[in-house]
């Protein structure tokens, strides 16, 4: 991971066309001068009228943006997919089993292979889940594995976000987008269909329901609320999973039971697909000022009358502080080596490894520990003098509070800009269902592009677009 | 799948905002088209505050303004984030409804709704004098039609349809009420059967407030006359904004609900009542018992079946 050529995935180093970009090379070829322009205008407007924006923060209600969205989707080779589906079920197996440990015997501690003080005093860790057994003994079943590429054959985890990972609408979008817009490129490739996400999600929520759910267990997607920047997706995904989408007040407990307020009375519910963080789930239990949970919810799961999906707690598996030690914990319940490379990832905490970092902080990415979000984040490279001794000072002071990593050179791909097509740097997020009876991973996932020349910030908000992902079949 | 009380309280305030947004702009153009004609010294402020009174807006109007003229009552109606009635108010509480019932509602009847606000929402109230507040009130009234259209054409007859129309008619007969009660007394029977200048200034008001005064000719054949007014607007089941024609649509919508759920709720019997003042009578026994009390009445009767079906079906 030098500071070279980043890799481009539609090229070889020697400028020929590698194999899985074959027929979108071809494609793009005979594409009509300003034909990419055109198609762009078309699926900004396809965008809009299917209503996939998302809400900015702070800004006059009734302005939601379309995020942007690139018109040549990002390829994925069959062999290569296969690959990186492996490591993912190998890792959410392992984190799952990872959790139902920490909330019960915690092996790991008393074994030294994770130090105790890094769970038991994390802010992320839930002891209102000791003890608890959750159905199937799943905890986190619907994962985004947020995973960059440098090369051809070097795929690192950036991140295994395992509380309420959004953007799947967005990855079901765009392929219903660039199936309008681009019908001959498909009649080129054999892609793998994504379109079966809610229906594999509804299968997912169904086979985790508690016993007592009868045959159709009644499902309710929990959202904040229609000013949540997320709420087009909770509806989306409540719309095409025929679940009842709800809010914390229009579910109640009663008895130990969870029900929601129909038209014709209370109907009992049997599985929440909830999108509201853990903290504001239920105030009986957690903060007891939130107005967006459900009072008394937490014991009913307790008792094993609803399941929540994801459990509270599972952020103490994708903590920034945990991620370091995956490998390990991949080993000590699977006995397997890890298939999917974690960054190097330095400890600050020990005294060599930070006289390293603070001397070679300009070429590095300093994380805190329990930002997201891309807050508390320094790019070492895209920073000022000062920035960098800023985060020395603060490094310092708190050796725990950061991770420390070199700066990725993330492949490009690409992508339609003014006047023409050019390389943009990619992230890569697949969408993993953890299931009672199944792991299922969607082909593909959410491809985020930097639209900005050089830049590697693909988050939305700082003008980063998405992609349609193919992996192809072989 | 069964619908949540709230989603059906979403649906059914949903068409009464559209609808109340509706019925805001055409009172407003009815004082406007007043305040340009009349020629009496102060009637054109007296004309706008009638159509306050008929909108029960004056009191807060006189607390937020001194003058009643075409710019403050216009902005007061139209524009006012203050004032719950106003157009801003009601598209807002429409499409902030409609986003909570997205999956309720289809496409069509959400671009509908939301291009509508969109739009609205960037009028910049200052632009707005003169042929401009004319257009700009015909445009409330299309997007009115429009949405109404857009869920006619492409909404399942389910209980989210039943919802939705229920809203729309309760509003629409709670404000062809008003509108008659502001102006009963040039409704009376008097000796004089051929009315004078200001009687006929006042029918027409009252018939352009219900989109009436065309339709009229053609059921009556006849010049205006306030016993075939008031039989209009209360009486006529082919007038669409008649009360028997509003509380009829209700009723039909309710009865869908009962044969959908398979049961009677208390809203059906609140129904029955209300039903039971427009039906069996006829315009001399109205004014026998009173017009003003008739009217008093029926505004009351119709507000018990809107709480009523916010009760019947859990609404909060």
């Amino acid at each position: 991971m030098g500071d070279t050529t980043p890799f481009d995935e539609m090229h070889n180093a020697d400028g020929s066309i590698r194999e899985p970009y074959r027929a979108l090379s071809g494609w793009l070829d005979e594409q009509p001068d300003k034909g990419l322009g055109l198609m762009q205008a078309d699926a900004e407007a396809i965008f809009r009228k299917l209503g996939i924006t998302f809400a900015v923060y702070g800004s006059e209600e009734g302005t939601e943006k379309v995020i942007p969205f690139d018109v040549i989707p990002r390829i994925i080779a069959a062999n290569e997919w296969r690959r990186l589906s492996r490591g993912i079920e190998q890792r959410v197996k392992a984190l799952n089993a990872f959790l139902y440990d920490i909330y019960h015997r915690q092996e790991i501690l008393k074994a030294g292979r994770v130090p105790e003080k890094l769970i038991l005093n994390n802010a992320a860790f839930c002891p209102q889940m000791m003890g608890l057994e959750p159905a199937k003994g799943v905890y986190a079943h619907i994962i985004g594995v947020d995973i960059v590429r440098v090369g051809p054959d070097d795929f690192f985890v950036l991140e295994d976000n395992l509380r309420t990972p959004s953007g799947v609408s967005y990855m079901l979008e765009d392929r219903e987008a660039m199936m309008l817009l681009a019908p001959d490129l498909f009649q080129r490739s054999k892609v793998a269909p994504v379109e079966n996400y809610p229906e594999n999600l509804r299968r997912t929520l169904e086979s985790v329901a508690p016993a007592s759910a009868g045959r159709n267990p009644v499902i309710a997607v929990l959202t904040p609320g229609i000013y949540n920047s997320a709420y087009f997706e909770h509806s989306f995904l409540a719309d095409r999973m025929g679940a009842q989408l709800c809010e914390g007040h229009d579910l109640f407990v009663d008895g130990g039971k969870v029900y929601m307020r129909t038209t014709t009375g209370p109907e009992r519910v049997d599985v929440i697909y909830r999108r509201i963080d853990d903290e504001y789930l239920d105030p009986l239990t957690f903060r007891p000022d939130s107005m967006l949970g459900v009072p008394g919810v937490f014991d009913a799961y307790r008792a094993g009358n609803v399941t929540l999906v994801n459990a509270p707690g599972t952020g103490i598996a994708d903590d920034k502080a945990v991620y370091t030690y995956v490998p390990e914990i991949i080993e000590f319940y699977l006995g397997e080596k890890a298939l999917l490379n974690n960054v190097p990832t330095y400890n600050c905490t020990d005294r060599d490894q930070r006289a390293w970092v603070l001397e070679n902080i300009g070429d590095l990415v300093v994380k805190e520990v329990h930002g997201s979000g891309g807050y508390g984040m320094m790019v070492g490279p895209t920073s000022t003098k000062a920035q960098h001794e800023e985060f020395k000072k603060k490094i310092i002071a708190r050796p725990d509070n950061y991770i420390v990593q070199p700066t990725l050179a993330l492949s490009t791909c690409p992508t339609h800009v003014d006047g023409g097509v050019a390389p943009r740097h990619v992230d890569l997020r697949p969408y993993v269902l953890v299931g009672g009876d199944e792991v299922r991973i969607t082909p593909g996932g959410l491809t985020r592009v930097a639209l900005e020349k050089g830049s590697l910030i693909v988050n939305s908000s700082q003008g980063g677009g998405t992609k349609d992902t193919w992996v192809l079949e072989d | 799948m069964r619908m949540l009380g709230r989603t059906a309280q979403n649906l059914f305030w949903l068409s009464r905002y559209v609808e109340r947004a509706e019925n805001m702009a055409r009172l407003l153009e009815v004082g406007y088209r007043m305040s340009m004609t009349s020629r009496r010294e102060g009637g054109a402020s007296e004309h706008l505050i009638s159509m306050l009174q008929a909108a029960e807006m004056d009191e807060l109007f006189a607390e937020r303004h001194e003058v009643a003229d075409v710019d403050t009552v216009a902005y007061f109606m139209m524009f006012d984030p203050e004032n719950p009635s106003s157009v801003y108010s009601c598209l807002q509480g429409a499409r902030t409804n409609a986003r909570s019932v997205r999956t309720a509602i289809t496409t069509d009847m959400w671009e509908s709704m939301n291009g509508a606000w969109l739009e609205f929402s960037q009028i910049k109230p200052k632009d707005v004098r003169g042929a401009k507040l004319a257009g700009l009130l015909q445009w409330v009234r299309q997007s009115s039609h429009e949405f109404r259209g857009a869920l006619l054409g492409t909404l399942l007859r389910d209980d989210g349809f039943a919802f939705l129309q229920a809203g729309n008619f309760v509003e629409r007969a709670d404000n062809t009420a008003r509108i008659l009660d502001m102006k009963y007394y040039v409704l009376l029977p008097r000796s004089s059967l051929i009315g004078g200048e200001i009687d006929i200034q006042q029918w027409t008001l009252i018939l352009r407030a219900a989109s009436a005064h065309r339709s009229y000719g053609h059921v009556y054949h006849d010049r205006y006359k306030a016993h075939n007014i008031a039989d209009f607007l209360i009486l006529r089941p082919e007038m669409p904004r008649s009360l028997i024609y509003c509380a009829g649509f209700v009723q039909q919508n309710l009865d869908l609900l009962a044969k959908l759920y398979g049961r009677r709720e208390s809203c059906h019997d609140a129904m029955d009542n209300l039903l039971k003042l427009v039906e069996d009578t006829s315009m001399d026994q109205i004014f026998s018992h009173g017009l003003h009390e008739f009217l008093d009445e029926f505004i009351a009767r119709n507000n018990t079946v809107s709480e009523t079906l916010s009760t019947s079906y859990n609404f909060y």
